[in-house]
């Protein structure tokens, strides 16, 4: 029963890798030569898409900056004025927000669990309007990038393998394996 | 990502991965593949990886697509598995 549960919990993983087990099936035991490139690019986008999940955080979205969150990012650089009450008017805001959970807090006299509880929540609120950008709000960009680069290397792997097959029919009249080892070894 | 949705994709990647290997027309072959390529870049959209998806979209289905159709084309139609 734990191993299944095990299994369902990881499920994704699972799939990943029977999709690299159908890839790896064709490029061995495929008699046609497309069909062997088809498997590799199976096998290629599975590894991407093994890649690409391990960057996936729970509740992350793209990895691309707003606006507004480029400017907390960037507080020392010059502002213009419009932007400058903009931030005077958060500012307030935040204080507003400090005052009512002093006053919450004297509300709060014999609940220290529940008056912990609202102070963790404030402290979270005012840290995330504070300083907006945080790792864990974005998928990690890095696994991208890499995996941007292997996309483009298996087209041209895709592209070269095709071409041989190309100049293999050509030479032989047939992109069946085994004919093509036949004519080879009957020396045509 | 919404896990039930993860989850129809996923199956729907291993049935066309499963069917691009079995049929025995290449060209069909090649078309389930550009199939194959779009559940793939959806997928990858849905993490978050916005940029690899699109790659994805123009060189997995366009491209690579162009590629095996034009081999087909120059050589036989018919595969023997």
């Amino acid at each position: 029963m734990e191993l299944l549960q095990s299994i369902a919990d990881s499920f994704n993983y699972w799939i990943y890798i029977i999709l690299m087990m159908i890839g790896l099936y064709a490029l061995v035991a495929k008699n046609n030569l497309v069909k062997k490139l088809i498997g590799m690019s199976i096998f290629q986008t599975a590894i991407i898409l093994f890649y690409v999940s391990i960057g996936y955080k729970d509740g992350a979205t793209i990895p691309i900056l707003y606006e507004h969150q480029a400017h907390h990012g960037h507080h020392d650089a010059g502002h213009g004025d419009a932007e400058d009450a903009h931030h005077d008017v958060e500012h307030a805001v935040e204080e507003a927000a400090k005052e009512i959970h002093a006053v919450a807090e004297d509300h709060a006299d014999g609940h220290d669990a529940h008056a912990d509880d609202h102070d963790t929540l404030v402290d979270s609120h005012d840290a995330h309007t504070s300083s907006a950008i945080h790792a864990e709000d974005f998928a990690n960009p890095l696994v991208h990038v890499l995996m941007l680069t292997a996309i483009v290397v298996g087209v041209a792997t895709l592209g070269v393998g095709l071409a041989i097959t190309q100049k293999l029919y050509g030479e032989f009249g047939s992109i069946e394996e085994s004919e093509i080892i036949e004519q080879i070894r009957t020396g045509k | 990502m919404i896990w039930i949705f993860d989850l129809i994709i996923l199956v729907f990647l291993v049935i066309t991965a499963i069917i691009s290997l079995q049929v025995k027309d290449l060209l069909s072959a090649a078309m389930i593949l550009g199939v194959y390529s779009f559940l793939m870049c959806l997928l990858w959209s849905g993490m978050g990886a916005v940029d690899v998806a699109f790659t994805e979209a123009a060189v997995g289905a366009g491209v690579s697509a162009v590629f095996l159709i034009s081999t087909v084309l120059r050589t036989s139609r018919r595969s023997s598995d």
